[in-house]
């Protein structure tokens, strides 16, 4: 449960997360994105990594990318896929509720639904042409 | 220009007098971030080699692109962070630190990137 934090006694509704309220898709979306977006901040330093490597040279780079390229470079590069995949489309979603599309309870099921399927296709896609790639001489 | 609608100024600004600020700013960066990442993922996959990403980053109008996904980047990170920890760390001295270290290293991580594009415009 949610605690006051300017010590206050008034109460609070529950946190979404436990045993007050059942799993809903829209709320267990909600969290996805923003668990994925604190993902794609530590992707971010690695982009950023990325561009210093090159900036700084050959060997450098190299150093990247037999790290990009190790097994959990791997698994972390995927996990960067899907997070991007699911913030990018997720967002959109936020976005058109935004400008006031899409509250209807149907619809934010519907397009929940169709988010959690176009991030998994774009990652399976993504992480197919990776392997591809790394399998290709 | 300004964004803001004239109403709010009639009503006033609200208790926390920055939140529309920053709301907007996240939108704007995120209205940005959409197209820009979907370029970079296109137009940047499958440049695995040095010599390859040097020479797509020197374009100049690839340059210009990465330095504002990279600006967006950095700036959306730290709004959406900023949000993230004011919910859930509760620790007021950890809140604060938190704060500061996610503003210092978005901060310095956006400078460091955009110098090395400059870099490689540059070819030095």
């Amino acid at each position: 449960m949610s605690t006051p934090s300017s010590g206050s006694r008034r109460p609070l509704s529950p946190f979404m997360l436990g045993p007050y309220y059942r799993p809903q898709l829209t709320s267990m979306l909600s969290i996805l994105h923003r668990a994925t977006g604190v993902a794609l901040s530590a992707g971010a330093l690695g982009f950023a990594w990325w561009l210093l490597a090159v900036a700084a040279g050959p060997e450098q780079h190299a150093m990247f990318a037999s790290i990009a390229r190790s097994i959990p470079g791997i698994v972390l590069t995927l996990a960067f896929v899907f997070s991007l995949s699911y913030h990018w489309f997720n967002g959109l979603r936020h976005l058109l509720w935004d400008v006031g599309w899409g509250f209807e309870l149907p619809r934010a099921y519907a397009t929940g639904w169709a988010v959690v399927a176009l991030a998994s296709l774009t990652t399976l896609g993504i992480g197919w042409a990776i392997f591809a790639a790394r399998s290709a001489p | 220009m300004s964004l803001r609608d004239p109403l709010a100024a009639v009503r006033g600004l609200g208790s926390a007098k920055s939140g529309t600020g920053h709301w907007l700013s996240q939108r704007i960066t995120a209205v940005a971030l959409l197209p820009l990442s979907l370029w970079f993922l296109v137009a940047a996959f499958g440049l695995g080699e040095y010599a390859d990403a040097r020479s797509f980053l020197a374009q100049p109008l690839n340059a210009v692109l990465s330095a504002a996904l990279v600006a967006c980047l950095f700036y959306h990170a730290q709004l959406g962070l900023q949000v993230v920890i004011e919910d859930y760390v509760h620790v007021r001295w950890l809140e604060i630190g938190l704060q500061i270290a996610v503003q210092f290293i978005a901060f310095l991580a956006a400078l460091a990137s955009l110098l090395a594009v400059v870099r490689i415009v540059l070819g030095s």
